[in-house]
């Protein structure tokens, strides 16, 4: 018995279930049918796979040289802190 | 290396603070930047690190597996955030319905980029899609994303950005999945929106070829 084909309301619907990886093997794979088959699908698929790779990106911001150094302080002072407490 | 039991496999204390220091900076940009978008304010971002870090470092024994340092940090680092959230009194926006903070001009359920972007013909320049992607920088997302409100925000950068499932979010936050699943549905059409409204403003057109618009 074949499954039956999805619409491209479904697909929609379902796109970001899809692209978060919240969907079964089988229901991803009929979403995968239908994008190879459905041009408009797909390139709404693309775009927010695309918009999704940026925002992921957009949060690589650098690290202040402070937070380091404050980061550095903290180990150091656990350091310490341990090496007083077996000693 | 095992960073489970520094004094069983013969590790010195001092070849295990590099190891740490090491991740730590390889991880550091990534860190601070999920925090800034979590937090909004460099000052607060700086403290979850800072206080995330220190935890890790503390309970690094309880890590078994080295290879997941990455996933247990940001863990961590998601943990530390919620706590500090709720210990500001923020938590009633998240167990309450967040509407009452949304603003007007947010209101997107619905609201898709794409179909504001899509043309249902071929252009021999190429689409209106590509043209936006490509001119979209990084600066017009950092400033869509800290223009959500926290409820949205929050589940939009755990998901999106660290890759989290419905149902981790759902366990962080103590909200039911659908909550979970509505509020991303929502969040992404209030970023989409907002990223709509700062191209258009940029004089962005979806009716030109020119690239006299920029989305910022």
């Amino acid at each position: 018995m074949t499954r039956r084909e999805l619409t491209c309301e479904e697909v929609i619907e379902q796109l970001f279930d899809y692209l978060d990886r919240e969907v079964s093997s089988q229901h991803r794979a009929d979403i995968e049918r239908h994008l190879e088959r459905c041009r408009d699908c797909f390139s709404r698929a693309e775009f927010e796979k695309r918009l999704r790779a940026k925002v992921e990106k957009s949060v690589s911001v650098q690290a202040p040289q402070r937070l380091r150094r404050r980061v550095k302080d903290l180990l150091d002072r656990f350091d310490t802190d341990e090496t007083n407490s077996t000693n | 290396m095992s960073a489970s039991s520094s004094s069983g496999d013969g590790l010195s204390r001092q070849r295990r603070r590099q190891w740490f220091e090491h991740e730590i900076e390889r991880l550091m940009d990534r860190l601070y930047g999920t925090a800034l978008r979590l937090t909004r304010h460099p000052d607060d971002a700086e403290d979850i690190v800072a206080e995330s870090i220190g935890k890790a470092w503390t309970k690094l024994d309880e890590l078994r597996d080295p290879e997941r340092f990455e996933g247990w940090l940001f863990h961590i680092l998601n943990n530390t955030f919620i706590n500090e959230w709720r210990r500001r009194q923020c938590r009633p926006k998240l167990a309450d319905d967040p509407d009452n903070c949304e603003p007007d001009d947010l209101d997107a359920t619905h609201f898709s980029l794409f179909q504001q972007l899509h043309q249902p013909f071929l252009l021999w320049w190429g689409s209106t899609e590509d043209r936006f992607l490509n001119e979209l920088l990084q600066d017009d997302l950092q400033q869509a994303l800290d223009a959500l409100p926290d409820p949205y925000r929050v589940i939009v950068v755990f998901v999106e950005v660290q890759g989290c499932t419905y149902g981790e979010v759902a366990e962080l936050l103590g909200i039911p999945l659908g909550t979970v699943r509505s509020r991303l549905s929502r969040g992404r059409a209030m970023l989409q929106k907002v990223l709509w409204k700062q191209a258009r403003e940029a004089g962005f057109t979806v009716d030109c070829r020119g690239t006299e618009g920029k989305p910022s």
